[in-house]
């Protein structure tokens, strides 16, 4: 059991009760709510005639559904714009904060609470989201929930919760040139596989984590769910307080000190016992590429696909379904396999920083012909940032489309899709079969400048040779 | 709320690992915003082709209709927190899920919803999905009190099942508004004492 890591400090703190069954009831400090998941939680308070208990603890905002070509309304699919008013009736008749598209704070619910502040370290943070464990970046436990758990949030401001284990996962070392936030934690899932996380929550650490910025941490913590585990952290520090200082819900200066003293309270001790403990190397980790239909089913961007026989019996009937579905053949090199549509954006990569890191790939350079090629910020923050910085303008004369926030093509729910069997280099998080809206649809995951180089050169390619 | 100590019928195989919650039920169901047509859509596109024609999937085939057991292998569920999921599978019929491994947040989505989530070896999946298969009209009988799964009455395996979602179902407390509601009072106290709560 594991023992003084911030895990066990912020649980502790948020317990309310042992429950009957064994299970805990936690509250839950910060509530996070967008359009999917949310009506039929609301339509089950409704039913029960309950209201919502907290109603400053929650936020709403809109990502899946809307359109990044406008965000005119009404919008052109009806059942979007059905989740739409649905969600707008439900802030409205519950008293809930709702960062719509006036407000200029619209975007991606993973994006728009760290960048207001809204997220901070020693939180309990739910949302019925998986990519919930992102806020973990700032020290939280955060994590996805269903919708019948929305409705005990909204009804309750409580989860009655199973602890977990906790896992720290050092890594070592300095990145080489090339290597980012998204390909340590692509290699992370590549070692630990996508079950391995099960049952557990993940404390990333090390010089590599200590020297990353708030985004990148956000990036890794993303995709903690992706190797199963349904929290990732990262320790506050002063990384985390410099982000922090100054947002919009951050605490107030005359605040300040006592809140800082409070997150560093909150780390894991030094002599904090662990339930596990795995170390990777910095240095070892290349550009990834994910050649399959599970994220880690990846290879650095010089390698060759693996053998079926190199995995083990149970692995290979998934394995084959990935060949089959990617048109992919064990032992081809992954660089030089064409892309039809390259995508820069979601919550694992559609921050400002990822945006600046993609521009500078399709500065002075064109997209290949054969590309369909955009790039979505995460939130209108981010948009109007990057177009400050003359961003847009240059993604727009590579030959890139320029979007509005959402999550667009990350999972396809608006009118961004893959069509037939096309392929995508893609920044987003999930290479599952059908994501990307075609069910013959395939994915590769990758950083965005490995996307933006992939865009350029029709191709996959390794960044470090197209900025040579 | 009821209690939920035993789970008979039929069972329908699915097989293989890390079958997520997108194969499911595909993004583009999520855009209804009840859960009602639910049941119309699970594994959609895995069970028919692009002119709509059934593809011989096993939630098709006729001897596995009526089913309200489903054996599947590792890690199912992977992916989306999307309810929708348990959702689908519960409105086509399915009460109950034998498997080797479960992603987190899906086995909870399941308890919440009454249905357990329970795990056994990959050499008993492997027998059991066989039998499935080979005899499907197998009555299987899942016993949450003794933890064992009979064939045709008698008993067959045991299984596992995390105790406290166990202790949810059999005692009728999985639906769990009413329970946390019922400490509203001391969720109070709690929050009173964190710093963000009362600002720093
Ligand atoms: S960007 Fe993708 S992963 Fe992130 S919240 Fe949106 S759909 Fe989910």
């Amino acid at each position: 059991m594991s023992k003084g890591t911030l895990y066990d400090k912020v649980w502790a703190a948020h317990v309310v009760e042992k429950l009957p069954t064994g299970q805990y009831q936690l509250f839950i400090g910060l509530h996070l709510i967008h359009e999917v998941t949310s009506p039929q939680a609301f339509d089950m308070i409704t039913e029960k005639g309950l209201k919502v208990a907290y109603p400053n603890r929650t936020f709403a905002t809109v990502d899946h559904i809307v359109p990044t070509k406008s965000q005119a309304r009404p919008f052109q699919d009806n059942e979007a714009e059905q989740m739409m008013e649905a969600i707008e009736k439900n802030v409205k008749n519950f008293g809930v904060s709702f960062f719509d598209f006036k407000s200029g704070k619209q975007g991606i619910v993973h994006i728009v609470g760290p960048e207001n502040g809204l997220t901070q370290p020693g939180m309990t943070i739910a949302c019925g989201d998986s990519h919930t464990s992102t806020h973990g970046a700032f020290g939280t436990l955060a994590f996805g929930i269903g919708t019948t758990q929305v409705r005990d949030v909204l009804a309750t401001q409580c989860l009655s919760m199973d602890a977990l284990k906790v896992r720290r996962i050092n890594v070592t070392g300095k990145l080489k040139p090339g290597v980012t936030a998204k390909d340590v934690t692509l290699y992370i899932i590549q070692k630990l596989g996508v079950k391995g996380g099960i049952g557990y929550a993940y404390e990333y650490g090390g010089e590599v984590f200590d020297a990353m910025t708030m985004e990148e941490r956000m990036t890794v913590c993303n995709m903690a769910i992706e190797g199963g585990a349904r929290i990732g952290y990262v320790n506050p520090d002063q990384t985390t307080f410099d982000y922090l200082k100054g947002r919009p819900y951050s605490p107030a200066a005359d605040k300040w000190d006592k809140a800082v003293a409070h997150w560093k309270s909150i780390a894991s001790d030094k002599d904090a016992v662990y339930d596990d403990i795995v170390t990777f190397k910095g240095e070892d980790i290349e550009p990834i590429v994910t050649w399959g239909i599970t994220p880690d089913q990846s290879v650095g961007v010089n390698d060759k696909l693996p053998a079926v026989a190199s995995f083990s019996a149970d692995e290979v009937k998934t394995v084959e379904l990935a060949y089959k579905h990617m048109e992919l053949k064990p032992g081809q090199s992954i660089k030089g396999t064409p892309i039809n549509v390259a995508f820069i954006g979601s919550c694992t990569n559609g921050r400002i920083s990822d945006l600046r890191e993609a521009a500078k790939v399709a500065k002075g350079r064109q997209v290949s012909k054969s590309v369909r090629a955009f790039v979505v910020p995460g939130s209108q923050q981010v948009k109007l940032q990057a177009e400050k910085e003359g961003l847009d303008k240059i993604f727009t004369e590579a030959g890139f489309e320029w979007r509005e926030a959402g999550c667009s093509m990350c999972l396809a729910m608006n009118p961004d899709k893959l069509q037939g069997n096309e392929i995508s280099a893609s920044s987003s998080n999930r290479n599952f079969i059908g994501r990307q809206g075609s069910k013959t649809g395939r994915t590769m995951l990758m950083s965005p400048a490995m996307v933006a180089a992939a865009a350029i050169e029709g191709k996959v390619a390794d960044i470090r040779e197209v900025m040579a | 709320m009821s209690k939920i100590n035993q789970i008979e019928g039929k069972a329908v195989p699915v097989e293989g690992n890390d079958i997520d919650t997108d194969r499911i039920i595909p993004a583009r169901y999520l855009k209804e915003i009840t859960f009602t047509n639910m049941g119309q859509y699970p594994f959609y596109d895995e069970r028919f082709d692009a002119e709509g024609k059934p593809k011989g999937h096993p939630f098709d085939l006729p001897q596995f209709q009526g089913s309200h057991l489903l054996f599947v292998n590792q890690n199912f569920g992977c992916g989306s927190s999307r309810e929708h999921a348990p959702q689908s599978l519960m409105r086509w019929g399915v009460r109950a899920i034998i498997g080797e491994s479960f992603a987190e947040i899906f086995a909870g989505n399941c308890t919440m919803l009454g249905i357990p989530t329970a795990t056994v070896s990959q050499a008993d999946m492997q027998k059991l999905q066989a039998l499935a298969k080979e005899k499907p009209a197998t009555h299987f009988t899942l016993d949450l009190d003794k933890k064992v799964l009979l064939a045709d009455g008698k008993e067959h395996l045991k299984f596992d099942i995390h105790e406290s979602k166990r202790n949810a179902l059999v005692n009728g407390t999985w639906d769990t508004t009413g329970i946390l509601l019922a400490n509203a009072a001391k969720t109070a106290e709690v929050a009173k004492k964190l710093p963000y709560v009362s600002g720093y």
